[in-house]
């Protein structure tokens, strides 16, 4: 068997006193998809930074394709330019989208390409164009930002991370800031990423999203790994009780219950 | 009553015109150096290196809170004494104004800069930009719309401190009016001919700074 795409082994991350990831061990498969589910505060967007290095572990094992870091008390850290060259490889999408509001859709979309990898602003052009089409927005090219509705700046953040042509794609919550109609041309976005075969960690909310499109679901808690398996299995049958009982926050449909609605 | 009498002055007019050529001169010289003084001041109180951040705060703190005329004695009367070195009193003036001015323009911009949202500089970071990429693509052409009207109050504030430099005898418009009025024995009309000279430059300006602030207020 091919060797996984992503290895974290015995990684632990503190905030002063807090410790916020208590020994987390995952793989990740060549293009494969994994969701990470579990309640506000466990640890899941810290550990989604902690693969792109954003927040830098205390303890423990990275390994993302070739690159191999570990952390501990007398590694060396690695130096900015180690680090911006590793996060090149791996794209992220931020809750907030974080698009630059200086530069039009197309500008977002080639700054990577023409800074970091010194394409020509032809070369990163024809490709921005290229990604603006996959995510469905050509005619969007030469708007700004604050233009933009939450669904399409979500859309240009998606394309502006493709545009560096990574090897993974990290997802913080991504519709998490959105309206519940905009949701949808988002997860579509994904969804479409994930079955031309982009190895993927997903941080979601969307639990029938998870369950359609993931092939395996980590239940995050406390800054352990409280349960993981294969996404049907975790969702449709967990094993342990706090994963029913966070799975029970929502409807069959996957949405969150809100106070209206719940019983 | 007063019996004024401007007309007089026209016989000064070039004295006056060459006062004001060293003042704008002047104000020009200490806010170039004092951005570029304030910009690198900015940057060593943000920088991760503990020793630079003190350093640049040390400075900030000890220009922003010392009257300048003490500083401006000081750099011409007190420096050379503690460093042997022989400063003319356009250098001395040149300097205080500069490192003065540049200790406010350091809080201005790295008020502008912190200002930022910090998912920015995480997106930069996230497409593996290099800090120092991020923060010239990224950060500063964000920060720096916001900081250009506080930049110009402050160069407003540092046309009207190069008065300051006639103490030290540089031949400023301030100091070619001590001239004239010393000359004319009529001191009423050439410091308020002074004043106006000042006003009608400084006047249009703020009224820039005004139309800026609010184009920034209505785009954010
Ligand atoms: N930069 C930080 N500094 C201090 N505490 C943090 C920081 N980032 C996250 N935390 C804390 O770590 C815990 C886990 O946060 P996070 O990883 O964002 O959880 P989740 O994404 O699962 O909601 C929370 O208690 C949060 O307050
Ligand atoms: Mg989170």
């Amino acid at each position: 068997m091919e060797k996984p795409k992503i290895e974290i082994s015995g990684l632990n991350k503190k905030f002063g006193d807090l410790a916020v990831l208590k020994g987390i061990s995952l793989s990740v498969e060549a293009g494969s998809v994994v969701a990470i589910i579990g309640p506000s505060g466990s640890g899941k967007s810290t550990l989604l930074r902690c693969i792109n290095l954003l927040v830098t572990p205390d303890g423990g094992q990275i390994r993302v394709g070739e690159d191999a870091f570990t952390f501990g008390p007398g590694t060396k850290l690695p130096g900015t330019r180690d680090l911006a060259r590793f996060r090149s490889n791996t794209g992220m999408v931020f809750q907030h989208f974080n698009l630059f509001p200086h530069m039009s859709v197309l500008g977002n979309v080639m700054e990577a390409p023409v800074t970091v990898r010194k394409k020509s602003k032809a070369e990163a052009r024809e490709l921005a164009l290229a990604l603006l089409a996959k995510v469905g927005l050509s005619d969007k090219a030469d708007e700004f930002p604050a233009r933009l509705s939450g669904g399409q700046k979500q859309r240009v953040a998606i394309a502006r991370a493709l545009a560096m042509q990574p090897d993974v794609m990290l997802f913080d919550e991504a519709t998490s800031a959105l309206d519940p109609e905009l949701v949808g041309e988002v997860l579509g976005v994904m969804k479409k990423l994930a079955t031309e075969g982009m190895t993927m960690v997903i941080v979601t909310h969307e639990i029938a999203f998870a369950r359609e499109v993931a092939d395996r679901v980590i239940f995050m808690r406390d800054g352990i790994v409280a349960e993981e398996g294969p996404a049907h299995q975790v969702i449709d049958a967990p094993r342990e009780t706090a994963t029913q009982a966070f799975l029970s926050h929502f409807h069959r449909g996957g949405h969150h219950q809100t106070a209206e609605t719940a019983p | 009553m007063y019996q004024w009498d401007f007309a007089f002055l026209w016989s000064y007019r070039w004295l006056f015109l060459k006062g004001l050529g060293v003042t704008v001169a002047f104000t020009v010289g200490i806010v170039l150096l004092g951005l570029v003084i304030g910009q690198l001041a900015a940057l060593a109180k943000l920088s991760k290196w503990a020793p630079l951040r003190i350093l640049s705060h040390t400075y900030i703190e000890l220009f922003r809170c010392t009257p300048v005329l003490v500083q401006l004695v000081w750099f011409y009367y007190a420096l050379p004494v503690l460093s042997g070195i022989e400063i003319s009193a356009v250098s001395a003036a040149m300097l205080a104004l500069s490192l003065y001015g540049g200790s406010f323009y350091a809080e201005i911009i790295r008020g502008g800069i912190v200002s930022i949202d910090p998912g920015q500089t995480e997106a930069g970071a996230a497409l593996g930009m290099t800090p120092f990429q991020t923060m010239r693509r990224i950060i500063l052409p964000q920060a720096f719309k916001r900081m250009v009207p506080p930049l110009m109050n402050q160069s407003i504030i540092q046309f009207k401190n190069t008065s300051l430099v006639s103490v030290l005898a540089v031949p400023d418009l301030l100091y070619q009016g001590q001239v004239a009025a010393h000359d004319s024995y009529r001191p009423l009309e050439v410091y308020t001919a002074i004043a106006v000279a000042y006003f009608v430059i400084l006047y249009p300006l703020t009224i820039l700074v005004r139309k800026g602030e609010e184009a920034l207020a209505r785009n954010d």
